[in-house]
């Protein structure tokens, strides 16, 4: 199989390095959803998250991922009567590609017809729902997908669970995960439920720099020409890349944030208008997430001002008449109110 | 025409042997040619060009997803018991080219595939209870058999194919038999991966492909691999500035959106002003053009520039302009795949259980899913290849059949009022495409005024296309009142004609005083607008007029009588007012 690009020699697209790494950092903020131009490394970026993420427990042999401190009661591994005690094992946390024309039984998992025909056994076969649980859900292309699957997805995402009734089989199964989407809004809207789903986005564009585009070229060429050669020669950038977010992990809980900037957060996103308490809720994390990355053991006005358009810029009441472009409110708003 | 002929035929075989040196690095080859000697001609060189190792598939129109990614074998899994997976097009395709006839008609699903498969080189299917990962490397030939200038195969597909030729004007007696025989090719496949490039190069590239308007970095990253390509077919492992100009004139110019020496903001008079794709600020790019060219070393890239220049004639150059505004405008998917013309095709949408309802068509997977649990009790024996289906477990499966909405403003461009009334139409776009982009309808806008009605915004579903697509809008002139209704008329027949319901809204404030001839006169005019209307009637398009004078003109009411459309006196509109007219009045008709 063909190896994926590594993250840290993208070259330039800092804010969405940022925000998937702050998605990565902690996966309670709620994902991430690229938008941008064609030809900017989106998928890149995001196929090479898995590289970045750390491993997690899980019970062996449990299809469904399940951590052995919390066994999931109602999991169909790790439920059944004749299963020995859960035993812990250690896998790369999943990063689970929903393509586009996936159909809705591998989606949600179905009957296994194979043992069906074969031994009459009535037994279920999970699906990507399953795959995905306590890890992420990359969808390329997100705003073309199918509306059925869509209003799948945000049933589970909604309920963290995924219940099948079909076939006779009746299951339910913990289906936790990080949505991460990207897509190119020439091609269409995103739906405003499930732009709502997602924590963080960015707006990519091509990069213009001469010299971020030579760099482009030469990298890409390299990696062309010799995917294996390349991918090693980036190994130790991306494993320093990859203890930085482990480290970040440990410290979010100590990263202080105190009531000024509490205070400054509700002030911003009242001047924004976003809707509901998910904005600030987000923008804490955010920037508590970024400062933890950064080393910082407290939230400063500079993170805010990071934090404000990847956490705020989709939370925008749409105003189709307001020709200046959301990235551009937020700004404005957070120069006005951080300085 | 001899000569162009003849430059254009040297080109398609020079692009044919770098194709087929670079095959799968490069994505594939545009190319423009309706059926024909020539188009055939060209495809027999390919297929002499390339090693007799590659093999060459054929990507019908319409393709299926199971067919396009996989799905279930009927046959076999009925004869063995138990679900056999056969492979798409995709995935046996893998290593070999793909010839993709009428891609200008190309459904948005397929494009989405097959760029994945572009990018990296795989496709995951995750369908019919089958999960996995195959190869899929291509080499792609998408044949674009258009006929009207802003017809064009989807933008997702041609940013992601390096080579573009175009068939059109080529007479067969242009066609020269010398070329490059398939040993030659060998030969230079053999040093193709030696060939290297240098950063000075790479920089020209990267320039002259900003110059010419194309951000996204796909372009110039092939224009690269082509020049290293024409290097090797040049017996050379090191790229030259020649290798840089044929990359350049190949790769890049054909998907220019201005050219260098013409200022960045094309005029806005004549013809609708070629967007740059990838831009998000119009404003941004003198700058961004000056930087470019000032930081990087310029000699090669001017060398380049005038070179490409030198090498295409008058007219083909002035051609090459026009076809890429239609490039650039009508790049987006085909929609021919998602007509909703019977219950068989259409975007699916699950399955349903049930009786069979003549011409669905039954999901094979989900019906032996039902059946599976029964066969013990049915006395079956599946291993064996004896199996039991009852009706009760037929699964058909399921499609969306609501047909969407294509809303056609025709608005009159002339006189005073105009800019008003065009910022206001603008805005209730915009508003439109905000609130109906959950039914996924489309909006597209026409105006007339001076002499003629043009395309101003072809019909999308994007806010943001048509807000770039609307940032200038040109007022003043006459009112053509007859042409705005034919081209609205041919616009919503084509809309119809790909399975979408088009509702036309025409907005005026005034009698007609330009006949369809283009000539001034009210009285011709007058009857020219009503015979129009005539015609719009006979096809049974759902229309509204809006009028938006101040006092309701008698000409505008018998316009709409003519054409049967819901007259609606607005003297007042705003972008609010007519968005919701058009919603409450769309809702109506349907």
């Amino acid at each position: 199989m063909r190896a994926s690009f590594p993250f840290s020699a993208i070259v330039g697209q800092d804010e969405m390095k940022l925000a998937l790494m702050i998605a990565a950092c902690d996966p309670g903020i709620g994902g991430v959803l690229v938008f941008g131009d064609r030809g900017t490394g989106k998928s890149t970026a995001v196929r090479a998250l898995a590289s970045l993420l750390p491993t997690m427990s899980a019970v062996a042999e449990c299809r469904y991922n399940c951590d052995p401190e919390k066994v999931s009661p109602t999991c169909p591994d790790c439920s059944l009567a004749d299963r020995e005690p859960s035993k812990p094992k250690n896998i790369p946390i999943p990063v689970v590609d929903l393509p586009l024309g996936a159909t809705e039984d591998r989606v949600v998992g179905a009957l296994d017809i194979e043992r069906a025909l074969a031994h009459g056994e009535k037994v279920f076969e999970p699906g990507l729902l399953a795959q995905a649980n306590r890890g992420f859900l990359y969808i390329d292309e997100v705003n073309l997908l199918e509306d059925h699957l869509v209003d799948l997805l945000l049933d589970v995402a909604q309920s963290g669970e995924n219940i099948v009734e079909r076939e006779g089989l009746s299951i339910r199964h913990n289906a936790r995960f990080v949505l991460v989407g990207s897509g190119n809004p020439e091609e269409g809207e995103l739906r405003p439920q499930l732009l709502d789903r997602f924590g963080l986005s960015v707006d990519v564009e091509t990069p213009r720099d001469p010299k971020q585009r030579i760099e482009i070229m030469r990298r890409r060429d390299e990696f062309d020409r010799h995917p294996d050669a390349f991918v090693e020669a980036w190994k130790r950038k991306n494993s320093a890349l990859r203890s930085k977010i482990t480290k970040a992990q440990k410290a979010l809980g100590d990263v202080d944030l105190s009531d000024d900037m509490l205070e400054k957060i509700s002030m911003l996103c009242i001047a924004l208008g976003t809707d509901g308490l998910r904005g600030e809720l987000t923008m804490i994390r955010t920037a508590r997430a970024i400062a933890a990355l950064g080393g910082a053991s407290d939230v400063t006005t500079k993170h805010l001002h990071t934090a404000a358009p990847i956490a705020l810029r989709h939370r925008l009441r749409r105003d189709p008449l307001d020709d200046a472009g959301s990235a551009i409110r937020v700004e404005r708003a957070a120069e006005e109110i951080l300085g | 025409m001899g000569e162009v002929g003849a430059g254009r035929w040297d080109d398609a075989i020079l692009s044919a042997s770098l194709f087929a040196v670079a095959s799968h690095d490069i994505g594939g080859i545009h190319v423009r040619a309706r059926s024909g000697p020539v188009r055939n001609a060209w495809l027999d060189v390919v297929r002499e060009m390339i090693p007799p190792e590659i093999t060459f598939y054929r990507l019908p129109i319409g393709i299926t997803a199971d067919r396009l990614l996989g799905g279930i074998d009927l046959a076999a899994t009925l004869s063995q018991g138990r679900p056999v997976f056969e492979q798409g097009v995709l995935a046996r395709a893998d290593g070999g080219v793909l010839i993709a006839t009428m891609a200008e008609r190309m459904n948005g699903d397929t494009v989405s595939n097959l760029a994945r498969a572009l990018d990296t080189h795989q496709i995951v299917v995750e369908r019919d209870g089958v999960s996995k990962i195959t190869p899929s490397r291509l080499a792609i030939i998408a044949i674009d058999e258009s006929a009207e200038p802003d017809e064009c195969p989807p933008s997702m597909l041609l940013d992601r194919l390096a080579l573009s030729i175009d068939l059109e004007g080529i007479s067969i007696h242009d066609i020269v038999t010398t070329y490059p025989d398939v040993d030659e090719i060998k030969d230079a496949l053999a040093r193709f991966d030696a060939v290297t490039i240098n950063d000075e190069e790479r920089a020209a590239l990267s320039s002259i492909a900003m110059s010419m308007g194309i951000y996204s970095l796909r372009p110039a990253l092939h224009a690269a691999v082509i020049a290293r390509a024409h290097a090797a077919m040049e017996a050379r492992e090191i790229v030259e500035p020649d290798d840089i100009i044929v990359a350049a004139r190949l790769v890049l110019a054909p998907k220019a959106t201005m050219w260098p020496n013409e200022p960045a903001e094309p005029e806005m008079e004549e013809a609708p002003p070629p967007e740059p794709e990838q831009s998000d600020d119009q404003d941004d790019q003198p700058d961004e053009q000056t930087d470019s060219t000032s930081e990087i070393d310029k000699p090669l890239e001017d060398v380049v520039l005038e070179a490409i220049v030198a090498a295409m004639p008058d007219d083909v150059l002035a051609q090459l302009r026009n076809s890429n505004a239609a490039t650039m405008r009508g790049g987006r998917d085909g929609r021919a795949g998602v007509v909703q013309v019977s219950k068989t095709r259409g975007r699916p949408a699950g399955t349903r259980r049930g009786a069979k309802i003549a011409g669905q068509r039954m999901n094979i997977l989900e019906t032996l899913r039902a059946a599976a649990p029964w066969q013990r009790l049915r006395g079956a024996d599946p291993a064996a290849g004896n199996l039991r289906v009852l009706a009760e477990d037929f699964r058909f499966n399921r499609y969306k059949n609501k047909t969407e909405t294509t809303t056609i403003f025709v608005v009159d461009a002339s006189g005073s009022s105009a800019l008003n009334r065009l910022a206001e139409i603008k805005g209730a776009v915009e508003l439109l495409l905000a609130d109906c982009y959950v039914r996924r309808d489309e909006v597209s806008l026409i105006a007339f005024r001076g002499t003629t009605a043009e395309m101003i915004l072809p019909p999308t579903r994007s806010l943001l296309r048509a807000k770039r697509e609307l940032a200038g809008l040109p007022g003043g002139g006459g009112t053509p009142l007859a042409s705005g209704l034919d081209a609205a008329m041919a616009l919503a027949e084509g809309v119809r004609s790909k399975g979408r319901t088009p509702v036309v809204v025409v907005m005026t404030d005034g009698g007609a005083n330009i006949g369809r001839d283009g000539q001034p006169g009210r009285a011709q005019a007058g009857l020219d607008a009503v015979s129009a209307a005539r015609m719009f009637r006979a096809t049974g398009i759902s229309s509204i007029l809006i009028d938006t004078a101040k006092r309701p003109h008698p000409q505008s009411e018998e316009v709409a009588n003519e054409m049967d459309a819901l007259y609606i006196p607005l003297p007042r509109a705003n972008a609010e007012r007519v968005a919701e007219t058009v919603n409450l009045a769309v809702a109506e008709r349907e």
